[in-house]
């Protein structure tokens, strides 16, 4: 299980990151933490041309906090987001969310820029931004430009990034003063990819809802935001709207069936963690429980 | 006869100063805890290539084409090898043994020739300068193939309309045997109830962390061909790498150093292992094999893959009137080598119900083959199905008849003052001791409490169960394993011990270290016979060429049986050396003992001669020994119980876990286990044992599973998605003992490695079962995954 | 595919190597340095055997390039044994017999140090959970914990 023969650059300058990519185009993969691309490659299941190291790009690390925005650079790392102050104090779902990425020597390595480039489906941070709205700061020779994370995550392991783009940094909209954060997955073993798991970002409004955003993983082919909230938003909370709210979400999921999990055991998945979590940000406990037939 | 709690020490070893019953660290942990172990991943030799082997993508197929040119033009390549090139070196085989009756297979070869019959089968070498280069090459082999029809489902394997795998053997079916004993059919006829049940035991596989390594170095001008591997076993791989590549077994020496774990995984012959030999042989040169993570699921031997009907008989009043089995098991398309792959299931007949009085007991158990990697004994053999069957039915039982598991196995267990006895197969028991392990067990875990809380917390809607599982389990076993069939493994160990001229031991033994503890309980043992402390003790193990001839470290043997050839070589040396001593010192031996690395007056401990120096006498002075007297500063004893074909021992486990109802999943709480192996040696090495074990099958209970599609494509062969236990999931173990020693040998100790994975599934299982039962759900089925429990619940 | 220079610092002797691009750090220690004290048990990051540090913090050497260690101090077992910075915990492992083959070991130790260098004094749960990466078939896990949760305690005592 030896990686397949590959040529090395590693890039001076993020100019120069860029160069190379517009040279080798889809032959070249971004290297940066490496935590997804070296299994794929040791398995031979990638084979590029050439390697893009963009690992000493000093200027892509980090977490800045602007006044609405904390931009954080590709190249920060999950144990960045794990141990930063700035994100528990502003984006605290980003590290409840770091916490469950693989162990920590991955987490001492993994970035979140490679981590969002790879879109694997059942990862919790790209279901992270979608719940936080975040943009991607995309950059190529031709110029910068931003997306929504809604319209960056394509399909597996697919995004809106072109061949010739790199992903720079992820602007995230700091939440309004009071917003709750409800993260949990199901996972057979502490660390493992999830059998579907559930990010969200809730503002509290009294005893309602004045805005929820439902991200999902693992439960189709890029994480899902939940329309079945616009039962839940600006209204008394009950039993009986959860079960509104819950009986929409079914509708409107597509799980997959697979080794991990039945689509049946994710759509009852994510029925639980709609329920727990509404719970959860209403400080509600009687709104999780959920009768035993 | 039973002595609860941690022996004191042995009768016969009641010396001053005995290790036996200590806790002794390991002599050779630090050497692992530095990463300066030596394991042959390791190993690198002069002029040595790397193979990676072209592995058949299909279940079943007929090669048409090899295209090698391609391959042998590629960097670093120096050679590129076929089945057919490599059948001039290496013969096949056929994994059969005469005991198993009716047992069939088909001749195997070290790669295939013009057939694969299971994805990952071998099918050409590339060797190359480095491993990277040989898998280079080896995505430039062209093969073609014809696919064949796959037989995958166990079920239908004898269907007439199944194709045959193996045309000339006939039909699908490897080895049946069948078992009936007592008066079954009025039994069942008779009894209150009777109740039914069909487990299902999903295949899984031994992930040893160290993956299957050998480098073997032909060296032409010796004409010795020394193989280098991490096996169990280094005196059956000695004979077998002998006679299938035409040498003399003097011609083949096997060392085996550190092993990264084995757990019988390691105790095979492997193809790709044969293969890697030969082309040793063909190429004149050291050849490396290390399977990668890929290959190792691929082809390390599977286990378990069972589906196994089991009924049971029971009155109101609790007592087991019968037991009925009908196993059905899939080994793959190969018995494997040379042990055989009719093992499992015939352990499965030989164990169910053993530990229950009813001789009531009738067993069907099938072999089939079929287009998967090949199954074959894996740590505990047959045990946690026979166990799990048992145990599953008696809790069965007893929730039948309302009555509380404990109970049930208090009336039906064998008696603890019944021995000798035998079971309704013929296993003949010494002497176990299950109702003191109950006993022990109840208090450890304190049973009642657990039950009140349990029944406390129902009522909230926590659903925590509580499972019971007892066991006999197999260990130093004798030739009846696998000599009588014929096979060239060796069911006696022996031990050589040696006083070196500074007054040092060195001890080789034919057992084998995988991190058992082997090296430290034959220096321990050693120690205490000889009479010198432990440091001066010097253990050699896994080299064919130093050790005296046996059998290796497998089925629980080890500590048993090469234990026993160690205190008897120790004993035979202190005679030796008192005879020595008796000279110089003008004394009898009779009055002399050794202690404390000095000879001694046993009566009054008083230090009469240094080992040191009669060492220094014996080799530099020994003309100032009396004429006629030569030392013999080395004994070596041999042993093999010969009175039981096993020393059966016995246990039980038990699971307290959680069950979370609405997800599925299963949150372990406690686990104990009681166990009795004799003479407990050292007390840590067995805890551990048991512990890992527990562990082993705490995997099996609820994550491992080899997963294969229809078309015989194992889909989920690397450690993402093949599930092993981790240490968040683990709950601690608690570890009891009730000491029976076995009168066979004068140490007394019997087998511990099985005792933690035989048991655990079962606990687990019927801890499950017990949580659930409100919801009215019986589950039978492993690994006990959410999708299991949701869907047992009606709800995914 | 021409092999790439590298210079960096292993267990505090400064190396340069020529490596080809493709090599992982655990190939590169072992295979060109004999440091074979770090284990390679599944080569896609999942079990743990190959931990190590570079630059202070545990890695999967694994999932690691040995061109991207250019520049870095890299710390294997064999490092980590002579500085004597893990003496304790190594001989609470030997007492509580942590380690049965020994293959997990060298990436337990590392991940183990890695736990008790943030958190002083972990609770048997978060060692568990701190350890959840590195797969060991032997002990069971118990063991281990024992181990780490001593020295733990043991290095709360020192002054």
């Amino acid at each position: 299980m030896k990686a397949p023969a590959f040529s090395y650059v590693r890039a001076e300058s993020i100019e120069h990151a860029l160069e190379l990519l517009s040279r080798h185009g889809s032959a070249a993969k971004i290297l940066s933490g490496g935590q997804s691309l070296l299994p794929a490659l040791n398995l031979r299941l990638a084979v590029p041309a050439i390697l893009i190291d963009i690992g000493r790009l000093d200027e892509l690390r980090g977490i800045k906090l602007r006044d609405d925005i904390v931009a954080i650079g590709a190249l920060t790392r999950h144990a960045d987001l794990l141990t930063s102050e700035d994100i528990s104090a502003s984006l605290p779902l980003l590290r409840q969310a770091a916490a469950h990425v693989a162990h920590p020597a991955i987490r001492n390595r993994g970035t979140i820029g490679g981590n969002l480039a790879h879109a694997d489906p059942a990862s919790e941070f790209p279901a992270c931004m979608l719940a936080l709205e975040a943009r991607m700061v995309i950059r190529s020779e031709g110029g910068e430009r931003r997306v929504n994370a809604r319209d960056f995550f394509r399909g597996i392991y697919e995004t809106a990034l072109e061949p010739h783009e790199l992903l720079t940094a992820i602007e995230v909209p700091r939440p309004q003063p009071g917003s709750r954060t409800y993260f949990h997955e199901f996972v057979r073993r502490s660390g493992d990819y999830a059998m579907t798991g559930l990010a969200a970002l809730a503002h509290v409004d009294g005893a309602q809802l004045g805005d929820l955003r439902l991200s999902y993983f693992a439960i189709g082919d890029r994480p899902h935001l939940a329309r079945a909230t616009a039962y839940l938003v600006g209204v008394d909370i009950t039993a009986e709207r959860i079960a509104e709210a819950q009986a929409s979400l079914d509708a409107e999921l597509d799980p997959p069936d697979d080794q991990q999990a039945s689509a049946a055991m994710r759509r009852h998945f994510a029925r639980l963690l709609l329920s727990r979590c509404v719970a959860d940000v209403l400080e509600r406990p009687e709104l999780a429980m959920e009768v035993v037939r | 006869m039973s002595r609860s709690d941690q022996p004191k020490g042995l009768t016969a070893l009641d010396r001053p100063n005995s290790y036996i019953g200590q806790s002794v660290p390991r002599p050779n942990l630090d050497r692992l805890l530095q990463g300066r172990g030596q394991y042959v991943s390791d190993l690198v030799l002069p002029r040595m290539v790397h193979v990676a082997f072209v592995r058949s993508p299909h279940a079943h197929a007929r090669i048409s084409a090899i295209n090698t040119e391609a391959a042998k033009a590629m960097p670093g390549v120096v050679a590129v090898v076929t089945g057919r090139e490599l059948a001039g070196v290496v013969t096949p085989w056929v994994g059969v043994l005469s005991h198993l009756k009716g047992l069939k297979s088909a001749p195997q070869h070290a790669m295939a020739i013009d057939r694969v019959c299971w994805q990952g089968e071998a099918v050409v070498a590339v060797l190359a300068s480095s491993r990277a280069l040989a898998e280079d090459a080896a995505e430039a082999v062209e093969i073609s193939y014809e696919e064949l029809p796959a037989v995958t489902d166990m079920r239908s394997a004898l269907d007439p309309a199944t194709p045959v795998i193996h045309p000339d053997l006939g039909d699908n079916l490897a080895f049946e045997r069948n078992h009936d004993a007592g008066a079954v059919d009025a039994a069942f006829a008779e009894a209150d109830e009777v109740v039914e049940a069909e487990f299902v035991f999903g295949r899984h596989t031994g992930v040893t962390l160290e993956p299957r390594a050998v480098v073997a170095d032909w060296n032409v001008g010796e004409g010795r061909l020394t193989i280098y591997q991490g096996t169990q076993a280094p005196h059956m791989v000695q004979n077998i790498a002998a006679k299938h590549l035409g040498l003399a077994e003097q011609q083949v020496r096997v060392v085996c150093k550190d092993v990264g774990g084995s757990f019988g995984i390691k105790v095979h012959i492997y193809a790709d292992e044969m293969a890697a030999y030969g082309l040793a042989k063909l190429f004149r040169r050291p050849v490396k094999f290390v399977a990668d993570r890929v290959e190792s699921f691929n082809t390390d031997i599977h286990a378990r893959d069972h589906i196994c009907k089991g009924r049971i008989a029971v009155n109101r009043n609790g007592l087991i009137k019968a037991f009925e089995i009908d196993d059905l098991t899939g080994i793959g398309p190969y018995s494997m080598y040379p042990r055989t792959s009719a093992v499992e299931a015939n352990q499965v007949v030989n164990l169910v119900g053993g530990q229950y009085t009813t001789p009531n007991y009738r067993a069907r158990a099938r072999v089939v083959f079929q287009n998967k990697n090949v199954t074959c004994q894996y740590r505990a053999v047959g045990h946690p199905i026979a166990c799990s069957v048992t145990e599953g039915l008696v809790d069965l039982a007893a929730r039948r008849i309302g009555m509380d598991p404990v109970q049930i196995r208090r009336l039906n267990l064998i008696g603890d003052d019944a021995y000798p006895c035998a079971s309704p197969t013929g296993l003949r028991f010494e002497a176990l001791s299950h109702h003191a392990s109950l006993q022990k067990l109840l208090q450890m875990m304190d049973y009642d409490v657990l039950r009140a809380e349990q029944a406390r917390l129902r009522r909230e809607g926590i659903h925590r169960g509580i499972g019971l599982a007892s066991f006999i389990e197999v260990t130093n076993p004798g030739a009846a394993f696998y000599g009588v069939g014929g096979a060239r493994i060796s069911s006696q160990d022996g031990v050589t011990v040696r006083l070196d001229a500074a007054g040092s031991v060195t001890c080789y033994t034919s057992i084998t270290e995988q991190g058992q503890g082997s090296e430290a309980i034959t220096a321990q043992i050693v120690a205490t016979g000889l009479g010198v402390s432990i440091d001066r003790v010097r253990v050699v193990l896994g080299d064919t060429d130093a050790t005296p001839y046996g059998g290796g470290t497998w089925a629980s043997r080890a500590a048993g049986i090469g234990g026993e050839a160690a205190l008897q070589s120790a004993k035979a040396l202190r005679g030796n050396i008192l005879q020595v001593a008796a000279a110089i010192l003008q004394a009898r031996p009779a009055d002399l003992d050794i202690s404390d690395n000095a000879v001694v007056d046993p009566s009054s401990g008083e230090r009469k001669i240094e080992l040191s120096e009669l060492a220094r006498i014996v080799f530099f002075r020994p003309d100032t020994l009396p004429p006629g007297l030569q030392p013999e500063m080395v004994a070596t004893r041999h042993f093999v119980p010969r009175e039981y074909g096993f020393a059966f021992t016995n246990g039980i486990q038990a699971s307290r876990l959680e069950v979370d109802t609405t997800t599925g999943f299963i949150r372990l709480l406690d686990h104990w286990v009681v166990e009795d192996c004799g003479t407990v040696i050292n007390p840590q090495l067995v805890d551990e044992q048991i512990r890992g074990g527990v562990v082993q099958g705490l995997g099996a209970a609820l994550f491992e599973h080899c997963i294969y599609d229809e078309r015989g494509q194992l889909t989920n062969a690397n450690m993402a998605d093949y599930l092993v236990p981790m240490a968040a999931e683990m709950s601690d173990i608690a570890v009891g003992h009730v000491v029976t020693p076995t009168k066979e040998s004068e140490l007394g100790a019997k087998g511990a490695g099985e005792a933690g994975t035989a048991g655990a599934a079962a606990a687990v299982a019927n801890a499950v079962n017990d949580a659930l039962s409100p919801f009215g759900v019986t589950i039978a089925e492993i690994p006990l995954t959410p999708r299991v429990i949701l869907s047992a619940l009606g709800r995914a | 595919m021409t092999a790439t220079r590298i210079a960096l610092m292993v267990n505090g002797e400064s190396i340069s190597a020529d490596v080809p691009a493709r090599l992982n750090l655990a190939d590169f220690v072992r295979d060109q340095l004999g440091l074979t004290g770090t284990h390679v048990g599944c080569e896609h990051g999942v079990c743990g055997a190959c931990t190590m540090r570079v630059d202070g913090e545990i890695v999967r050497s694994c999932l690691t390039l040995a061109v991207q260690a250019d520049g870095c101090a890299v710390e294997t077992i064999e490092g980590l044994s002579d500085s004597g910075e893990i003496a304790d915990l190594q001989a609470a492992f030997r007492e509580r017999n942590a380690l049965q083959c020994g293959y997990c070991t060298p990436g337990m130790l590392f991940t183990a140090q890695d736990l008790l260098l943030k958190c002083a004094n972990p609770e048997r749960t978060e060692i568990r959970e701190h350890l959840s990466g590195n797969y060991c078939r032997c002990t069971g896990y118990h063991a281990i914990v024992d181990a780490v949760e001593r020295t733990a305690k043991a290095r709360q005592r020192r002054p």
